[in-house]
């Protein structure tokens, strides 16, 4: 299974700046010191292979997208942010003139989650097949709320696309092809839903916007049952402890502190922080998964457990 | 989780020992709170001496942070001292040092809350 980022923030899309850009693109000369590169393939040489990820990337960028590859002629996909355009893109790019079927499963219908549909490609070719599935019973009339006027011009029953909606029961596992999935309530506003995936002897949790109050024995033994022996768990981890404690208790959202207790709990080999805040710079970022694998360093137990911060565009091979 | 206290003048000291996190969180909670209760009560604030403290979870911060509301509640105010090395990274990681009064020796802390209480530890 390979795992492919398309958006990785959280509540709403961001840019790099023309001030980042200047700052990385000073670094780098700095970090040159003095070179000179015969040709444009060897200062791009350098750039990959010297300079580090926080001059050469940016975390980015776009909503809530997350693609499953599989090895299935179909495509998987959690939760349609702005990175569904790029997604959408991308599959045109793969079926070259062929129609796709594409599955969809939501997490729940906030704004940055739906917002890329409208943009989604392959909604507009005739022949794709495209199955949403989710908990909510709102599901279909929230996608079709955002392209009725005035909010879009081409309203949803105008998309090419033959659109499904599937209802899936919390708790329930679902079977489809070589992919099993299992959705789990989460705590949230109007609820949301974690997913968990097992395909080819992999596992992968997709669990955005929930928060998590790990003094409710109950509710954190359901998560660690939910995030058990997982090779990959895709966490909300938008805001520090602190914040999540205090001033954004019951916004919905959890921290990375939270994030490695119950990964180290459930015995999961690999935490990727996701749903980054909004404001935060590439700097931040960057900050918090150093102090996240610090804490991880900190607590381990029998055994590790790796910590990446999610950006657009990074793929795992599990 | 043993959980003794003691007093500088009116200021009460409490002290945990141990780990808190989820699995006596709760626990710690009804503990604390008769301490909580006898600050509150006579308008002053209450110490956590952590230099007992092997490791705290987000369950037991998040413990702390609502001992800390309840006191605001009732214009009290609870003060934080002698972290552990490791605690004191977990406090830095979860930001909790930005939130919590946090000094590093009890000295410090009782001498932010009542110049009484620090003469009072001073002799001992």
């Amino acid at each position: 299974m390979r795992v492919r980022f398309w958006g990785t923030r959280g509540s709403m899309p961001v840019a790099l700046t023309a001030a980042d850009v200047r700052d990385k693109l000073a670094q780098a000369l700095v970090a040159a010191d003095g070179r000179r590169f015969e040709s444009f393939g060897a200062a791009y040489d350098f750039a990959q292979q010297e300079l580090p990820f926080t001059l050469t990337h940016t975390f980015g960028g776009h909503s809530s997208c997350v693609e499953l590859e599989t090895g299935s002629n179909e495509y998987f996909v959690c939760d349609m942010g702005s990175g569904a355009r790029p997604f959408g893109a991308h599959v045109l790019a793969r079926q070259g003139g062929r129609p796709a079927t594409v599955n969809v499963f939501m997490s729940h219908v906030h704004w940055d989650h739906i917002m890329g549909f409208p943009f989604f490609g392959p909604a507009y070719v005739p022949g794709t097949t495209i199955r949403i599935h989710g908990c909510h019973d709102i599901l279909e009339q929230a996608l079709r709320l955002q392209q009725a006027p005035p909010c879009f011009p081409v309203p949803f029953d105008q998309l090419a696309a033959k659109i499904e909606f599937v209802k899936l029961v919390p708790g329930e596992t679902y079977a489809g092809g070589s992919v099993s999935v299992t959705p789990k309530i989460q705590r949230h506003s109007g609820d949301s839903y974690g997913y968990r995936f097992e395909a080819g002897g992999k596992v992968l949790i997709y669990s955005t916007d929930s928060e998590h109050k790990l003094e409710n024995r109950g509710e954190a033994e359901a998560f660690v049952a939910f995030f058990r022996d997982a090779d990959l768990v895709v966490f909300d981890a938008m805001y520090s402890l602190a914040e999540v404690a205090s001033v954004k208790a019951d916004w919905g959202h959890s921290s990375n502190i939270v994030g490695v207790e119950l990964c180290q709990m459930a015995g999961v080999k690999h935490l990727v922080l996701f749903h980054h805040e909004p404001s935060s710079d590439d700097a931040a970022i960057e900050a918090v998964l150093r102090d996240t694998r610090r804490l991880e360093e900190l607590t381990r137990g029998a055994r590790s457990l790796r910590v990446s911060a999610a950006y657009d565009g990074l793929e795992i091979d599990l | 989780m043993a959980l003794s206290h003691r007093n500088y003048a009116k200021v009460r000291v409490v002290a945990p020992v141990g780990r808190l996190d989820h699995d006596n969180c709760e626990a710690f909670r009804n503990d604390l709170a008769p301490h909580l209760d006898a600050c509150l009560r006579e308008g002053q604030a209450l110490i956590f001496d952590l230099s007992g403290l092997e490791y705290v979870s987000s369950a037991g911060l998040r413990c702390l942070m609502l001992a800390a509301r309840q006191a605001a509640s009732r214009s009290g105010r609870l003060v934080i001292a002698s972290l552990r090395p490791l605690v004191a990274e977990i406090f830095q990681i979860s930001r909790f040092n930005l939130v919590f009064d946090v000094f590093p020796t009890m000295r410090e802390a009782l001498a932010s809350v009542s110049s009484e209480a620090v003469e009072a530890f001073e002799r001992g």
